[in-house]
């Protein structure tokens, strides 16, 4: 056990994955970096360095660079994991998944459904998540909504990482179609994390913290936000509960109606649009089999249904802050 | 590689079971016993088994919409193929799939596919499981002259010769995507030549000649499987029918069709291994019994067939909601 941050402990995972098994492979676009230069190979390790090391470790059979072809790496990840292979390819930004959309969704996820059970996709794909890089409105988008409504994708969020490299290693391990978003902002996030391997597994919710007053339900990068206004709800005596689903697919939807059961209030943080959202989402279900429980109108803390703005003052705006967060939870106080 | 009579045979067989096949699905689909849409392989025979004629089991192909024809000259089984395309209890993919997925692991049949250019990225990774593992395999991927013109197909032509995998390209153009003329929507004077630019040796064959593709998918298979890389053909042919069963292809003259009718791979297949007393007429003419007798008896058990469990609806997937 040691400090990590969420950067090394998924890179760890990676690492100890591919030591473990010689099927695993690393592909995407710079993972390595410096291919074909006058310098050294292999000195990138990623636009933000998760990747940093392996190439040395491993060698270009195993870390692959690609072309900048989204396409052609999600392909191939899906056609050597169908064919035996457990790749991790990595799509840089999540945003860029739109040229490379019809591979995700009418390919890998399908093949196991499709082909009557007789195929299995053993298939990571990692990419980078969310606003508050001022990297404007085609590198800062979140998009897990697209994928949870996929059949066949898993879709995991960790918020911390300890869950990062435990639901890693499970994604790697796992035989169906994983994404696996990563939140920016959390990269320099420290805390204890095993040096060991181990899994954490998929569809199964950390009660971040325990409340009897009201429920939060959040993702990724919204966690520690959740967090800070379950510690000043605290100061007037409100006992939040946090819930951290990990996964948006599958989704425990079981913790969170328990939880809702307990306080009869709900809201729900979700880093996206409001349309279409996991904010929508979850709200729908726990409408739909918790009603009996809720004493208030369940609350959503979402981003304006617009693109991501550049400005930094109009994108810690867009965010979904503490502000707003402690505002919608306050709402859902004052009924009943 | 001088061809073996029994060579011959197990290659007029495939080409004759493709026909066979495809005219009877022409015919099922008419009776109503065929769901949804049918794109069939008529007159492009000799491509398909052609490239596939010397790929084992443990080589992949990822196919077309277009797929009957592949997964016969892979070794798909045509009463699997045939419960899968009626949609019933059985089927290859357990009614799952349908004509446009029909897949077959255990033959390395990565599966017919929808999507125009789905094919080319998805044999790249097989290809390079095939160069990882070091076995000797390769994956091709057949597309069209419509799926020439997809970027997912130029990333991977790029990214099979960045990585250096044994991959094969083969590009079926039957003069037409859906129902455009490929005169009209290939840009580049040859399929072969855009192909070539990308930095791989690829031919433009008579895909209508068993003979001339089974020799240049050998040249394609021998620097695959040593390890130089991938190659493409372009197999030129010609379209019987229309971009589905029922096209009625008001964009297609008369004469047109009668000089597609006119290149027929199984008429020359029969022309040259008779006329260079290979095989005799009686041989072939046997061996269309045996393929209309198990096409036959393909169809009769899945007209009877049940159609899937209705219980099946949601397995196969890791959740339900």
């Amino acid at each position: 056990m040691s400090k990590k941050s969420y950067r090394q402990a998924i890179n760890e995972a990676l690492r100890q994955e591919m030591r473990r098994d010689a099927s695993v492979i690393v592909l995407g676009e710079d993972v390595a970096g410096g291919q074909g230069a006058s310098g050294e190979p292999g000195l990138v390790g990623g636009v933000f360095g998760v990747t940093g090391g392996l190439f040395k470790e491993f060698g270009p059979s195993r870390v692959l660079d690609t072309p900048i072809s989204e396409s052609a790496i999600i392909g191939a990840a899906a056609g050597a994991a169908v064919t035996g292979m457990r790749p991790v390819a990595e799509i840089m930004f999540v945003d860029f998944v739109g040229v490379c959309f019809d591979q995700i969704y009418n390919q890998a996820a399908k093949f196991r459904y499709m082909f009557g059970g007789h195929a299995t996709t053993p298939l990571v794909i990692r990419s980078m998540i969310g606003a508050g890089f001022r990297a404007g409105a085609q590198h800062s988008q979140t998009l897990h909504p697209l994928f949870t409504m996929v059949p066949g994708l898993k879709v995991v969020m960790p918020s911390n990482a300890y869950d990062a490299k435990g639901l890693l290693i499970q994604a790697i391990r796992d035989d169906d179609p994983v994404i696996f978003l990563e939140s920016k902002v959390l990269y320099d996030t420290e805390m204890e994390v095993p040096d060991e391997a181990y899994r954490v597994p998929f569809g199964e919710a950390r009660i971040a913290r325990d409340g009897n007053d009201i429920t939060f339900v959040g993702f990724g990068a919204m966690v520690p936000r959740m967090m800070a206004v379950a510690e000043t709800l605290a100061k007037d005596g409100i006992g939040a509960e946090v819930i951290d689903p990990r996964t948006t697919s599958p989704l425990d939807c079981d913790t969170i109606l328990e939880s809702v059961e307990k306080t009869g209030r709900l809201v729900i943080v979700d880093e996206s649009p409001p349309r279409c959202s996991l904010a929508a989402d979850v709200a729908s279900m726990v409408a739909d089999r918790g009603f009996g429980s809720l004493k208030a109108p369940i609350k959503s803390v979402t981003c304006p249904h617009t693109p991501v703005p550049f400005a930094p003052n109009l994108e810690d705006e867009y965010i979904p802050n503490p502000r707003r967060i402690e505002a919608a939870a306050r709402a859902a106080l004052r009924y009943g | 590689m001088q061809l073996s009579r029994d060579d011959l045979r197990r290659a007029y067989t495939r080409m004759f079971t493709i026909r066979a096949f495809e005219e009877r699905v022409e015919k099922e689909f008419a009776a109503g016993n065929i769901p949804g849409f049918a794109h069939v392989y008529l007159g492009q025979e000799a491509a398909g088994v052609g490239v596939c004629f010397d790929l084992t089991d443990d080589d992949y192909i990822g196919s077309t919409h277009r797929g009957h024809g592949h997964c016969i000259a892979k070794g798909c089984d045509v009463t699997g193929m045939m419960l899968e395309i009626m949609g019933k209890s059985g089927g290859l993919c357990g009614g799952k799939g349908g004509s446009m997925h029909i897949a077959d692991m255990a033959k390395g049949m990565l599966g017919a596919n929808a999507i125009v250019g789905g094919s080319p990225p998805i044999a790249v990774g097989a290809a390079l499981t095939q160069k990882l593992r070091n076995t000797g395999r390769v994956a091709v991927a057949f597309s069209g002259d419509g799926a020439s013109n997809q970027g997912t197909t130029f990333e991977a032509l790029n990214m099979a010769v960045v990585l250096n995998v044994p991959a094969i390209f083969a590009f079926e153009n039957n003069g037409y995507g859906e129902h455009t003329a490929a005169s009209y929507a290939v840009g580049a004077p040859s399929i072969a030549a855009r192909a070539h630019s990308f930095g791989m040796p690829a031919e433009t064959v008579d895909g209508t000649d068993f003979f001339a593709v089974q020799e240049a998918m050998g040249r394609a298979l021998a620097r695959a499987r040593a390890g130089e890389g991938p190659s493409a053909l372009e197999l030129t042919c010609s379209r019987f029918l229309g971009h589905f069963v029922g096209d009625p292809q008001a964009y297609r003259t008369s004469e047109e069709l009668a000089a597609a009718r006119g290149r027929d791979p199984i008429g020359l297949f029969r022309r040259k291994v008779t006329e260079a007393a290979l095989l005799e007429a009686a041989e072939l003419d046997a061996i269309e019994t045996q393929v209309l007798d198990d096409v036959e008896a393909a169809v009769k058990t899945a007209v009877a067939a049940p159609p899937p469990d209705i219980n099946t609806l949601e397995t196969d997937v890791y959740k339900r909601y």
